[in-house]
């Protein structure tokens, strides 16, 4: 598993990212009550904000880590918000086809994500 | 942070695992291990206590000893009747601009020797100077020097307190007395802002840690922060200074027309002679131009302070916005209010907030969201 700077975890098989926020992102927002997720299909690049996420305390988004195609969204999020405080791990937002895999490299490790929260 | 005024009880926030935030140069808790959420809704089902003691306690004192002096000399600075409270009786009012706009938001409390009142932290040195600058010279004003305020909130807080403190059960909403607790006094009154039954408590600084842990070893009593208190007031439709109310907006436009006494009001025994009167008595005899409401998003997304909206999708020019938003844990959905032209302001009506770039929906609605649980 792989770490954004904005606390997103990536979790890759092959060309395919699944992405969701850490613990520590999700302990931050507090109780999330609210998710929005891009349309399956849509072209994304690094940077583009593509979820919104809301808690009791503030709105925030998920930006793409990486170039590439969102192939597959959690469905289950917007009824049910409170996942992402449940169990940060398992409560992914969305799978992308990344166009290049290589990029992944590029991201934390849990090691360097752990150095990069302390 | 560094530069936040720590409260009276600072170290029970530390010990209770609170995560602190700078409020109006305070560090205050923002919210305690559970989380907003779950301390929002403990509060409208069992007993949570706050910590309020940032909030500025001020004595009004007359030369003459008899508070009925000073409330005469300060209905001159607020539309709220104050000379018609009985001893012990607590009431919400408004220092008003000379334009008739709000200085700051208030309780007002008639002791027996005094009017005791209860301040926005974040207005209570504008406040003050306002005072010192428009009262007579034989009013002193007295701010409480290490004073705490503990407000302890939810349908059982009258159980929860009746243990310590006997006979604080038999104060009615808004209403107030002095109590004993093991030889110190307190000040207590039946009154808060979550739109529960609750108590604020008045008390020396030194003592308020001891008092809040006593409360703490009643398993019906949770800490709570000022994010449930945020969403508990918004819930109830009680106004944030700042947000909801400021130097701009009336008593009237504010929907607060219900604090103005009738004697006060045109044919009143103490009609207008408050600052703003020509507007404030306009506005309650031919109705503001714009009006605060209560606003339902109809989708499922919150809409926070300063979202705009619109009388039509597609309308150019906005009719109004949103002054607090956000999620209602016990409506269990978006909730705001916020200022709309008149025309805009009746409940059923549906306006359009612009959320993203895009204008969803959001239905006008009456205030409180939930019902008030007050003790009368």
């Amino acid at each position: 598993m792989k770490f954004t700077e904005d606390h997103e975890w990536l979790d890759a098989d092959g060309d395919i990212v699944t992405v969701g926020i850490t613990e520590y992102a999700a302990k931050e927002l507090g109780d999330v009550v609210f998710v929005e997720l891009p349309e399956e299909g849509t072209m994304v690049t690094k940077g583009d904000e593509i979820v919104v996420i809301e808690s009791v305390k503030a709105a925030s988004d998920i930006s793409a880590p990486m170039d590439g195609e969102i192939v597959e969204v959690n469905a289950d999020l917007p009824d049910k918000p409170a996942l992402v405080n449940d169990d940060p791990l398992a409560a992914w937002f969305f799978r992308m086809r990344v166009d290049d895999p290589a990029v992944l490299d590029d991201f934390m490790d849990e090691d360097a994500y752990q150095a990069h929260i302390a | 942070m560094t530069d936040a005024r720590a409260t009276p009880l600072a170290e029970f926030h530390l010990r209770h695992g609170a995560r602190m935030t700078p409020f109006a140069g305070w560090a205050l808790p923002l919210n305690y291990p559970p989380g907003v959420k779950a301390e929002h809704e403990h509060t409208r089902e069992a007993v949570s206590l706050f910590d309020v003691s940032h909030m500025g306690q001020v004595a009004l004192r007359p030369g003459s000893g008899d508070p009925a002096d000073a409330a005469r000399a300060l209905e001159a600075l607020v539309p709220g009747d104050i000379l018609g409270l009985a001893e012990g009786a607590m009431r919400y009012t408004q220092l008003t601009t000379d334009s008739g706009g709000i200085i700051d938001d208030l309780m007002v409390t008639r002791r027996d020797d005094d009017l005791l009142l209860v301040l926005n932290a974040a207005r209570a040195a504008a406040d003050i100077a306002h005072l010192q600058d428009r009262l007579p010279g034989d009013v002193t004003i007295e701010p409480l020097e290490n004073a705490a305020l503990i407000a302890l909130q939810g349908p059982q807080s009258a159980e929860a307190l009746a243990p310590l403190i006997h006979d604080s059960h038999r104060l009615s909403f808004m209403q107030a007395h002095r109590f004993d607790w093991a030889g110190d006094p307190l000040w207590i009154s039946r009154s808060g802002y979550t739109g529960e039954d609750g108590f604020e408590i008045g008390l020396a600084a030194d003592i308020a840690e001891e008092l809040a842990e006593a409360f703490m070893e009643d398993d019906r009593v949770r800490p709570a922060g000022l994010g449930a208190r945020d969403s508990l007031r918004l819930e109830a439709g009680l106004c944030l200074y700042g947000q909801d109310i400021d130097e701009t907006t009336s008593p009237v436009e504010a929907a607060l027309a219900w604090s103005i006494g009738r004697a006060r009001r045109p044919g009143g025994a103490r009609a207008g002679g408050f600052p703003g009167a020509d507007r404030i008595l306009r506005e309650l005899a031919d109705g503001p131009a714009r009006r605060r409401v209560g606003l339902r998003p109809q989708g499922a997304a919150p809409m926070r302070a300063g979202v705009m909206l619109f009388e039509t999708p597609d309308a150019a020019e906005p009719i109004g916005r949103i002054t607090s938003g956000g999620y209602g844990p016990s409506v269990g959905g978006p909730v705001a209010m916020g200022y709309v032209e008149a025309r805009a302001a009746r409940p059923g009506t549906t306006v359009h907030g612009e959320l993203r770039g895009r204008r969803e929906p959001v239905e006008v609605v009456k205030l409180p969201f939930v019902p008030q649980g007050y003790v009368r």
